[in-house]
């Protein structure tokens, strides 16, 4: 089980994170979207595209960027299925290469 | 050969004319490519019903460009996945390259300025990002040492051109995306 800061995009708790009302309800988070290291991206447009489409600060697409980079991938949101085929499809909008996966 | 510079409301470069029939041929490319994937359908209405395929393509270049969305463990929801949102994101890219085009078009032959405003931007950056794409598989940089090694082939080689042009679209991306960092 991965654990993830504040994550945005389709797969984003939209409101009330860490609450103790949504930490009551919170179902299973079982979908993840990762996005995979790929020479060809540049990190300067990694970066971009997740602070546009997730709306990350600087430091956390910088720091989500450098994990694709440096360890090979990284999971940038997590969520419902159908959230995450969502951000899988916009991360295919942006050229970038990306897959989904069921925790375990 | 320079890049993308700030402007007001968004980014300009002087592109040469060489430079821009380049951009254009591969953009062009790019769109046959896409269209070997099934007929576009523009009609919005029709769009929303009309399936793709379920497969992967079989070119290298598509097959990077339109990639499985589920990992290996859930092969038969990439297929059904990719049947319903194939056509959506070929669109995409489509739109993509064609506004390319069109700002090229508008240029002339000779080049010049071009200006892109904030919606201009995205769209070159995703064509641009695309072209890269499609570039490296042709060379097949498959690591980034497969890369590394494109740079100190003797200057004989077939391969120099295409490399001295992705070199070109790194910089063109790279400083288009530096004038849109907020």
């Amino acid at each position: 089980m991965i654990i993830l800061p504040q994550l945005g995009g389709a797969g984003a708790p939209a409101e009330a994170v860490g609450t103790e009302a949504n930490e009551a309800v919170a179902p299973d988070v079982p979908w993840t979207t990762i996005v995979h290291n790929d020479p060809v991206n540049l990190m300067s447009y990694v970066s971009y595209v997740f602070r546009s489409y997730f709306g990350y600060t600087d430091a956390m697409a910088e720091k989500l960027m450098l994990d694709v980079h440096n360890k090979g991938r990284a999971a940038v949101s997590s969520g419902s299925r159908e959230e995450m085929e969502r951000d899988v499809h916009a991360m295919h909008g942006y050229g970038l290469w990306a897959t989904m996966s069921q925790d375990k | 050969m320079e890049g993308f510079e700030q402007f007001p409301g968004g980014a300009a470069i002087r592109l040469g004319g060489a430079e821009t029939s380049i951009l254009r041929d591969l953009a062009d490319q790019i769109t046959d490519l896409l269209d070997t994937r099934g007929e576009p359908v523009d009609d919005p209405i029709a769009a929303i019903f009309a399936t793709g395929p379920s497969e992967p393509p079989a070119d290298p270049v598509l097959a990077r460009l339109l990639p499985d969305a589920y990992d290996d463990d859930n092969a038969e929801f990439s297929a059904e996945f990719r049947r319903f949102t194939e056509n959506d994101l070929i669109a995409r890219k489509r739109a993509d390259a064609r506004a390319l085009i069109a700002d090229l078009d508008a240029l002339g032959p000779g080049g010049g300025v071009l200006s892109l405003d904030a919606e201009d931007s995205r769209h070159w950056l995703g064509a641009l990002n695309d072209l890269r794409l499609a570039l490296a598989v042709r060379l097949g940089i498959e690591t980034e040492a497969d890369a590394d090694k494109l740079f100190e082939l003797p200057e004989d080689d077939d391969r120099v051109p295409t490399v001295i042009v992705y070199s070109w679209l790194n910089l063109l991306q790279d400083s288009l995306v530096e004038t849109m960092i907020p």
